[in-house]
């Protein structure tokens, strides 16, 4: 690890001043996957700004809407009554991830900004365009049984020095993707607020950037607004062992139901690709329809269609079909 | 039929004797050893997998303040006991093990090419990414299939016409041509790493220029003492290994690795004290790993199930300068009565690190093979694969027409039938499901050999009657000294709480490494016997006593006294004898080893698993949810920790199943799921209850406990058993391990 300086304030503003003006300077939350970053020597900040002091842990309903600070813990948002009532998706996706003692540390700022789970992106031997531009996707002809099916590799605006496969790693990003979540982000300009969808980037031309907040911005909070979802959510996650494993495959499926019929859906997929992906459609081929089994097929196949598997993964595709049907049927609660 | 041995709630077994101390941090593990002066050192380790170290810039390193050194072939000491340095230099042949710093050539990605200490861990790990190595790079051979065509008959078979990997034939090939029934079928295990949660580490002390001690994670004390004595050219009493607690090894522990003559050969050139721990990521180059092996099996019945023959060839990967040999084929030539049996075993050479034993070594890589063939069969044969077992069982042991010493597997497929339900299993594959999931039940044999090599214990009587116990024998998890304490408390009759048994030591009584499942064969029967011995002597003791012992016949022992029958009410204490006698400690060292019985039977312990398991039709995901497992391993000394034994030997076979994995990416020869997070073994959740049986029947032919090794069987042949019940759920045969969910939709 290479030395850095340690700086503790107490304020937003505070932490933002010190961060200001020098573009190796790492904010640092829970640090589950910062400090690994940097024991690796993959992340190497100059000033690392632990900001486990600033004023915000608050989780609180006001208004329409649902408010979490960003250094809420993962364990704490999952458990709590708010939370539990009104966006259950969310909790559920929590609790889908990582172990309890990590939940423990992990905040939902950090979870928001935590890097790719891509083995070349871990090894300083190997190529990889996201930790050193230029050098190459080392996943794209490699191991990739894990990576990423849509909008993913050389083909999609990059070449072989801009392509990345790897896929976002979080949970909890799929569900708050699928439930319209804004991020609340402090800068040395003021508040401003991005929508969740908005917020990660897929890999196109510049792999290195996982998100779109610019240097020395803060996440401060999340803000998730009410909806009818409550009922018939259902976060699903797919993976090579029972617990404490990052998804071959998730789905977060939010739907509103009236009579029998879908009135409202919401949908994104986790492990697939750069950043949660949103299925937009959705909405649109299950609004007013019964559900079936045969309806989700006809949706998860829809999907699908833009989906591009590389040498090791094209299981995936079909994984990520059954696993929309899968969702589906338990958030209608069909069998 | 209930002859599981269940702890007997009148004369319970022991609680593990450091389980108190393990839990609450007070046990010393080698890297936590608080020597003064202590320095600090990191591995840096090579990028490529073949070719030669060109140049070291170490400038950039060496200035981290805090650095002392950047050892590398450069600069490091000649190891006394190693043959002069070639120049230029040349690759060894096929049999040499790996010298640390040694010259420039690299042999595997992840060699130690050079090492910095430093006064602070940080220190030495931000500077050993400052040491830039460049390398002149040579064409590797790594990929397994793409290099079959390399592989042979081992250079150490060759040479050795007795070696029991010999090619091997019985009985006539024709009867397999023209059996009734045929299934050939070729089964692949990966390569899969130990990675016990302790990385290996290693505290290297010099204390004189000619004496060394050494506090390393390792299963042999002794072994370590001498190949470390021979390599510094010492006087073997001059060196002294310690590890007397080990975080968990699987055999990654049995061989003295580069590292730890890196560390040894470090702390002499800079004349202090130095510790070295393996990164995680270190862990998969430094210590062996289960090889790559790919194995075909050809078997065939009469319509009846009676095996025709059974043809079972296998070829494993070891490194270019070492040959790892394994017993891979060696099961199907004992384990059913069957008149043709060949089998072949080959070695390929491939620039990777070399293998090593891990838990089942060669059999439980064998058996995935030879256990997934047998359930093949008996769907062919459409019979039940428990019946197609029973009707081959091998009532003597069919490869060395002896008779087995004893054999109690029928009762341990009766007792794991009973209890998994056998007889309500419908037959057909892919016909049941609950609460939406696939439900499958499938079932394997497990054998390992006995091994028992010679040990030596010391016994000593204490003034205040507690007693001390001592073997250089290990813990590398399974409970030694537990077991050890309850030999030695029923033998001197005294509470278990008054024994101390003391292990881990290389000056302690010479007892062979953990390993093979030896110890319990090996040093159980040295502590009973010093036990006895030192009884012996106290009884005789007693009986020079004025108020000693009336009869001279057969004494009873009990709460520490001695009595000259069971209607002695007195009897005397064995504080009371020393005290009488004058003496602080009456101590006794014997010798226990096999005799003429080896070659009058056949020995091996035997077992096995009935495993159910769900799969989710949709997403593929398989969950064992009950596993039931039975043991003949003759006597069961403490019925706690061996059933613990069982358990973790399960969950090393579900790891093993379905998803221990290690993934190299060819076009570096480089591993790339070398973390917890890529590398997965199981966590608790994948974990179902694990029912533990045991027949418990001393065989009273193997040694004078009776008690044979447990630590093998209880992983060898769980991946077949959990391999035949994903069949039995799903009707998908998955022969190449690990069975993902990509497999199964």
């Amino acid at each position: 690890m290479k030395p850095f300086q340690y700086l503790r304030p107490k304020t937003v503003a505070e932490a933002i001043s010190m961060a200001a003006d020098y573009p190796e300077a790492q904010y640092m939350a829970g640090g589950t996957n910062l400090v690994e970053l940097m024991k690796r020597g993959i992340a190497s900040p100059s000033k690392l700004i632990d900001i486990n002091h600033l004023p915000l842990k608050k989780i609180e309903h006001r208004y329409d809407r649902l408010r979490i600070g960003a250094l809420a813990l993962n364990s704490d948002v999952a458990k709590h009554k708010s939370v539990l009532s009104r966006q259950p998706l969310l909790a559920q996706a929590l609790l889908a991830g990582a172990s309890g003692q990590l939940r423990n540390m992990a905040t939902v700022g950090g979870n928001l900004l935590q890097r790719t789970r891509c083995s070349y992106f871990y090894d300083l031997a190997l190529p990889c365009n996201k930790r050193k531009p230029g050098s190459g996707c080392g996943a794209e002809a490699g191991i990739n049984r894990t990576h990423a099916i849509f909008f993913a590799g050389n083909g999609f605006g990059g070449n072989e020095k801009s392509s990345c496969i790897a896929v976002h790693p979080s949970d909890m990003c799929v569900a708050l993707t699928a439930l319209d979540t804004e991020v609340v982000i402090n800068g040395t300009g003021g508040e401003r607020r991005v929508l969740l969808k908005d917020f990660h980037r897929l890999s196109t031309l510049q792999p290195e950037l996982d998100t779109n907040l610019q240097p020395g911005e803060l996440v401060t909070a999340i803000e998730v607004t009410d909806n009818a979802f409550a009922q018939h959510s259902h976060y699903l996650k797919i993976r090579d062992r029972a617990s404490y494993a990052f998804a071959l495959v998730s789905v977060a499926a939010a739907l509103q139901m009236d009579g029998g019929r879908i009135w409202d859906a919401r949908m994104a997929l986790g492990g697939v690709a750069h950043k949660p992906w949103r299925y937009w459609a959705i909405d649109l081929m299950l609004r007013g329809q019964a559900p079936s089994e045969k309806l989700f097929r006809e949706v998860a196949e829809h999907e699908m269609q833009s989906a591009k598997a590389t040498a090791q993964n094209a299981f995936k595709i079909k994984l990520t079909s059954n696993a929309i049907v899968a969702a589906l049927k338990a958030a209608t609660g069909i069998s | 039929m209930n002859r599981q041995s269940l702890d007997n709630p009148s004369d319970p077994s022991l609680s593990r004797v450091d389980g108190a101390v393990k839990v609450t941090g007070k046990a010393t593990y080698s890297a936590e050893y608080a020597i003064p002066g202590l320095l600090h050192a990191v591995l840096v380790t090579s990028t490529i997998a073949k070719g030669s170290i060109t140049a070291i810039d170490s400038h950039e390193a060496e200035a981290v303040p805090g650095v002392l050194a950047v050892i590398s072939h450069v600069n490091a000491m000649t190891i006394p006991g190693w043959p002069p340095k070639k120049q230029p230099a040349e690759r060894v042949p096929p049999g040499t093990a790996f010298r640390v710093f040694y010259d420039s050539l690299i042999y595997f990605d992840g060699q130690p090419v050079a090492m910095v200490v430093a006064a602070t861990h940080e220190q030495a790990v931000h500077a050993a990414s400052l040491v830039h190595v460049t390398y002149q790079q040579e064409p590797h051979r790594t990929h397994f299939e793409k290099n079959i065509a390399h592989s042979g008959i081992p250079l150490n078979v060759q040479r050795s016409k007795n070696s029991p990997f010999q090619d091997y034939e019985r009985g006539d090939a024709a009867a397999l041509r023209n059996a009734d029934v045929r299934i050939e079928a070729e089964y692949t295990i990966p390569t899969q790493h130990h990675q016990p949660l302790e990385p290996h580490a290693i505290i290297a002390v010099w204390e004189a220029d000619d004496k060394l001690t050494v506090y390393d994670k390792n299963q042999g004390v002794k072994s370590a003492q001498g190949q470390l004595a021979q390599a510094f050219k010492l006087p073997r009493e001059n060196v002294q290994v310690v590890a007397t607690y080990i975080g968990g090894a699987f055999g990654s522990g049995i061989r003295v690795w580069p590292h730890t003559m890196a560390a040894v050969m470090a702390a002499k050139q800079l004349k202090r004290p130095l510790k070295l721990v393996l990164g995680r990521e270190q862990m998969f180059t430094s210590v062996g790993y289960r090889p790559y092996t790919k194995q075909k099996i050809s078997i065939g019945a009469a319509k009846d199930g009676r095996l025709a023959g059974i043809v079972h060839e296998g070829t494993g990967q070891t490194s270019m300068y070492e040959e790892h040999l394994e017993r891979t084929v060696l099961a199907s030539r004992a384990l059913y009565a069957c008149p043709h049996v060949a089998t072949r075993y080959r070695l390929l050479p491939l620039d990777v690190n070399t293998p090593t034993w891990m838990r089942g070594p060669g059999d439980a890589t064998g058996m995935f093979a030879l256990e997934s063939a047998m359930d093949e069969l008996a769907y062919a044969l459409k019979t039940d694969p428990l019946e197609l077992r029973l009707k081959n069982f091998a009532e003597s042991d069919p490869e060395r027409n002896l008779p087995w010493s004893a054999k109690a597997l029928r009762e341990c497929y009766e007792l794991g039938a009973e209890k998994i339900g056998w007889k309500n299993r419908l037959p057909e594959p892919r016909s049941v499901k609950r609460n939406g999931m696939l439900l499958g039940y499938g079932m394997a044999s497990s054998l390992y050999g006995f091994h028992r090599h010679p040990s030596k214990a010391r016994a000593a009587m204490q003034a205040d009657g507690s007693v001390i116990v001592q073997s250089a024998t290990m813990d590398i998890g399974p409970g030694t000294g537990t077991a050890m304490t309850r030999i030695a408390s029923k033998v001197l009759g005294v509470n278990a709480k008054k024994v101390r048994f003391d292990l881990g030591h290389s000056a302690l009584p010479d007892a062979p490494g953990q390993n093979g499942s030896s110890t319990i064969p090996s040093v159980g029967s040295a502590v009973h016997v010093a036990c006895e011995a030192l009884k012996s002597k106290l009884v005789a003791l007693a009986g020079e006593m004025p108020e000693g012992l009336k009869s001279g016949g057969q004494v009873v022992v009990r709460n520490g006294r001695i009595f000259s029958s069971q209607d002695d009410k007195e009897g005397i204490s064995y504080a009371d004898i020393l005290k009488y006698h004058r003496l602080n400690e009456l101590e006794v060292t014997e010798e226990s080893k096999s005799g003429a019985e080896r070659d009058q039977y056949s020995m091996y312990s035997f077992g096995c698993h009935f495993v159910e398991v769900e799969v989710n039709p949709l997403t593929g995901e398989v969950r064992v949810t009950r596993v039931v497992t039975c043991a003949d391993v003759g006597a069961i000394i403490n019925y706690k920790t061996a059933r613990s034994q069982s358990i973790g030997g399960v969950v090393g076979g579900i790891g093993m199943a379905l998803m221990e994995h290690s993934e190299m990416d060819h076009r570096f020869g480089r591993y790339v799921t070398t973390d917890f997070a890529s590398y997965h073994i199981p966590v608790h959740a994948d974990v179902p209850p694990i029912e533990v049986y045991y027949v418990d029947k001393p065989d009273v032919q193997a040694n004078p406990i009776g008690s044979k090794g447990l630590g093998e069987i209880a992983i060898v042949g769980v991946a077949a058993a959990i391999a035949n019940a994903v069949f039995h759920a799903t009707g998908k045969r998955v022969r190449e391990l690990p069975i993902t969910p990509d497999k199964l939709i």
